[in-house]
């Protein structure tokens, strides 16, 4: 029979639980998490479940982990691994063995230094309990200002404005997305938010922040402060590392794991947003993605490989964005690109292919209202796992359909 | 039982291996060709969170959801992988002197 343990309950363990059960696993499940709640998606924490204030959307309800024999202990943070016994300790003191042990322990918002004694004033945006405490100072006649021009703080400011809060977005670079966002995307995205009433400043530099119980105050370098009743703080996320670095495994911008997800302990993996692993679309190159779908494609393989399956990921990194009615895309990495083609489509939206000097696509991003680019982006996306050269002409034109690319 | 057939298209409207939005009385629809040439009708809202099938992608027997990748066999109406759980309701569907029809319940 056998137990596995997965620590962390997000949508990474909860998939690799489920996944276990998919591919015929009939030993104990065990799902540990630190949060009060069953795993939830955390997108909509930033979009229209903040707006509407909406309950944690539940990955799977309680009676689907009855139904297929998982354990889920809420409430219940992992403190320590103990790998020449076999067993994990929980805070409360207890000890569950295993046979084979998951790590899914995610990320956390990476705060600025010397903030965290003003919490009321001055947050970070990663959980539900975070997005309650947000969405209260999210109304008419209240100032919100973001640091950090990355997507959670583009889609926070985007609810706050419909929620109809006065916001202010402060980004130290000279654009905003600047990272894996090519800037023609990046202007539209700015371009919609400066209509919609966002006081975008970049290459802004912050001097010092200070709160009190009531508000907060940034100031920036040549003498402007700016007051805002919340600060949120957008400025990345941090792998959850520490578990399994105090337990002696390999660690290099997040657990290290090789192709199959195993940690340097053959009796541990990692997936999700914890792990860097090497990605084989492009040479190997070790990476770490905070994405929704690498959660759960990890999820599922991984779950295979406990089992003893050995395959390697080879899924094709992919993100999506909702700012407005304007979503965006992202497939594969356009590092390393030489050329750049643009396919406009109808109502505004468009797509730049990204290709390398040999002409092998590397990655496709998109922009349009609705779900306007996400067809092309799917197909860019296999046509980039499929290793294809496509003629540049036929990925401008919208007229080829890019499934017919495919197939060439 | 259902003698309610409503013409969605001319049977050309839609391509191989492809998809259309269908409205009727209020209600949205997405109706199929497979790449062997049949017909099939599902609800047209995606069971994640109401999002139009008809943007996504079709490929063999899977309409593939255009916002999170949700999968479905549109044959069947079956959710096929995470993240939906819930599956859709399909339509019986034929072909008459070259136009498509669904029925509907
Ligand atoms: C506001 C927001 C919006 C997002 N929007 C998008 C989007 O639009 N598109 C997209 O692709 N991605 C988006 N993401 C990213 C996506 O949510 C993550 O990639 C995904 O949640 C990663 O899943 P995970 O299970 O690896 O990690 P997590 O979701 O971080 O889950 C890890 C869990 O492990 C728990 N844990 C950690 N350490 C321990 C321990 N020692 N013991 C027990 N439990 C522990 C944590 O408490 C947490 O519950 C968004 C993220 C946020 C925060
Ligand atoms: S809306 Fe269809 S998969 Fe999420």
């Amino acid at each position: 029979m056998g137990c596995i343990v997965i620590v962390g309950a997000g949508e990474c363990g909860a998939r690799a639980a489920f996944a276990l059960r998919e591919k015929g696993y009939d030993g104990r499940i065990k799902l540990i998490g630190a949060e009060p709640h069953l795993p939830y998606e955390r997108p909509p924490l930033s979009k229209d479940g903040l707006k509407a204030q909406l309950p944690p959307k539940h990955v799977a309800d309680a009676e689907r982990y009855a139904a297929a024999g998982i354990e889920v202990l809420t409430d219940a943070p992992v403190t320590s691994i103990d790998r020449a016994e076999k067993r994990v300790t929980l805070a409360d003191g207890s000890a569950i063995a295993y046979d084979r042990l998951l790590l899914t322990t995610g990320a956390r918002a990476r705060t600025i230094a010397g903030t965290g004694d003003a919490p009321r004033r001055i947050r970070t945006l990663r959980t539900h309990a975070d997005a309650e405490e947000i969405r209260r100072e999210l109304a008419p006649e209240r100032k919100l200002a973001i640091i950090g021009g990355g997507f959670i703080g583009l889609e926070l400011a985007a609810t706050a404005r419909r929620l109809g809060a006065t916001v202010i977005l402060i980004e130290g670079l000279t654009r905003i997305l600047s990272r894996g966002v090519p800037e023609d995307i990046a202007a539209v995205v700015a371009e919609r938010h400066r209509a919609e009433g966002v006081d975008i400043r970049c290459s802004a530099k912050i001097d010092r922040i200070d709160a009190d119980d009531r508000s907060a105050r940034i100031a920036l370098a040549g003498d402007e402060t700016v007051e805002a009743d919340l600060v949120v703080v957008g400025i990345g996320a941090v792998p959850n590392t520490e578990l399994a670095a105090a337990a002696g495994l390999s660690i290099e911008n997040g657990i290290a794991v090789d192709a199959t997800l195993q940690t340097s302990d053959p009796d541990i993996y990692a997936a999700g947003d914890c792990c860097s692993f090497p990605l084989c679309h492009y040479g190997d190159r070790r990476i770490r993605l905070e994405a929704w779908r690498n959660a759960q494609d990890q999820g599922t393989l991984v779950a295979g490989n406990l089992l003893g399956a050995g395959e390697a990921i080879t899924s094709v990194p992919w993100f999506w964005s909702d700012q407005y009615d304007l979503t965006l895309q992202i497939a594969g990495l356009a590092d390393g690109a030489s050329t750049t083609v643009r396919r406009d489509l109808s109502d505004g939206a468009f797509i730049l292919f990204h290709l390398d000097d040999s002409g092998r696509l590397l990655s496709a991003s998109g922009i349009g209202p609705g779900n306007a680019v996400a067809r092309d982006i799917r197909l860019a996306e296999m046509l980039i796992a499929a290793g294809k050269r496509p003629d540049p002409q036929a990925l401008v034109s919208p007229e080829t359909k890019l499934k017919a690319l495919l197939a060439a | 039982m259902s003698g309610n057939w409503i013409e969605v298209c001319a049977a050309d409207e839609i391509d191989e291996e492809d998809v259309i939005r269908f409205d009727h009385g209020g209600r949205t629809f997405a109706v199929y060709r497979s790449p062997d040439d049949e017909y099939f009708a599902t609800d047209g809202l995606c069971t994640h969170e109401h999002i139009h099938l008809a943007d996504g992608l079709v490929m063999d027997d899977i309409i593939e959801c255009p916002k999170h990748n949700g999968r479905f066999n549109y044959k069947t109406g079956q959710a096929k992988g995470a993240p939906v759980c819930v599956n859709l309701k399909t339509y019986p569907v034929k072909v008459e002197a070259g136009s498509v029809f669904i029925a509907l319940g």
